[in-house]
């Protein structure tokens, strides 16, 4: 068991356990599922600083907090016990687009030469990890919410200002691989 | 901004956009079952390889199925679960009547998500998957994660003054 488990799963088994999360955090509590308001309520918890935005009653929504503490246990768990042997599958084309621009780590999840801890202090840290993060909290927030909120139960609940934020999600995205990250790997 | 005043429904500061719409207070025990949800999600997040930065550069080169295969099926499942909640009237295990938020369209939901794009790019992660990336081991994503707090900061800072 633990060994099937191990390895990587399919794109539909994927789809269908993260899809019936939407029904899952509905029926057991009325939870609405969107992951970047935990961000929010961080936020309201620890720095409201008299911000409107930040001010509301965030002990009723820690439910978040405790779906995406949950999450990273998750994490810790499916790279250990559920550790699986062989390395990420990359694309040929992708991999080849990627050596170009100047990535060198193929193994793991993530390329360790821009999301190692040695790249913490360095332009390359400040790119994909600063600025990286700094344009997801801002546009998520700004958005209304990230792909599970607007792509997977916005969607799901056919509100339309969820396809837009999609469409716009996917554009922003293109936008970030096809010009961004060559800008970015000029200047590292 | 401090003093503003926005009583427009759509962007409301006590609005949560994943809203707890549970009218019974949960007790921590309670919540405790939305921290195991969160688990095995992210469990499904790093087995299938959603957090990989290179699964989302493979879905914005269009070299991959996989990326727009998971979210497809998931959009798929999720939407036929909540029909047959609606047509069915499926109550919550509390016996609540489910309540499924509406959205207001703004202009954020562009300006916004243009951004947020440029930064999935970057990070290969949505909010969700830096804390499954944290958790597989990559302790720099935590630079990321607080980065990603401080963006969202921002936002309620000059909220008053972006065009919504």
């Amino acid at each position: 068991m633990i060994q099937f488990l191990s390895q990587p799963w399919p794109w539909y088994v994927a789809g269908v356990l993260i899809g019936l999360t939407v029904p899952a955090l509905l029926l057991l509590g009325n939870k609405v599922f969107g992951l970047s308001s935990s961000l929010r309520h961080i936020c309201a918890a620890c720095f409201p600083a008299g911000i409107p935005f930040f001010r509301y009653d965030w002990k009723r929504e820690s439910w978040n907090l405790f779906f995406v503490g949950g999450i990273l246990i998750g994490g810790i768990i499916a790279t250990t016990t559920l550790a699986s042997q062989s390395p990420v599958l990359i694309e040929e084309s992708t991999r080849n687009a990627l050596e170009q621009l100047g990535v060198r780590d193929f193994s793991g999840l993530m390329p360790s030469d821009l999301f190692g801890t040695s790249s913490v202090l360095t332009l390359k840290g400040f790119f994909f990890l600063v600025l990286g993060g700094l344009l997801v909290g801002f546009g998520t927030r700004y958005a209304g919410g990230c792909t599970s909120g607007h792509s997977i139960s916005g969607l799901a609940n056919l509100q339309w200002p969820s396809l837009i934020a999609t469409i716009c999600f996917m554009i922003g995205g293109f936008a970030g691989t096809w010009i961004l990250l060559p800008l970015i790997f000029k200047t590292v | 901004m401090a003093g503003e005043k926005i009583t427009d429904a759509r962007f409301r500061a006590d609005a949560c956009e994943a809203p707890n719409n549970q009218q019974q207070a949960e007790s921590f025990a309670g919540n405790l079952k939305y921290g195991l949800t969160g688990v095995f999600f992210g469990i499904v997040f790093v087995k299938a390889e959603i957090v990989s930065w290179f699964r989302i550069q493979e879905m914005f080169r269009l070299d991959s199925f996989h990326m727009y295969g998971v979210i497809g099926t998931a959009v798929a499942t999720a939407a036929i679960s909540v029909y047959l909640i609606k047509i069915f009237r499926i109550r919550t295990f509390s016996g609540e009547e489910v309540v499924f938020p509406r959205k207001t369209f703004h202009r954020g939901h562009v300006y916004g998500s243009l951004l947020f794009g440029l930064g999935w790019a970057l990070t290969g992660a949505c909010p969700g998957p830096l804390f499954a990336q944290i958790g597989a081991g990559f302790h720099a994503v935590l630079v990321t994660l607080l980065s990603a707090v401080a963006g969202t900061w921002l936002y309620g800072y000059f909220r008053g003054k972006l065009p919504h």
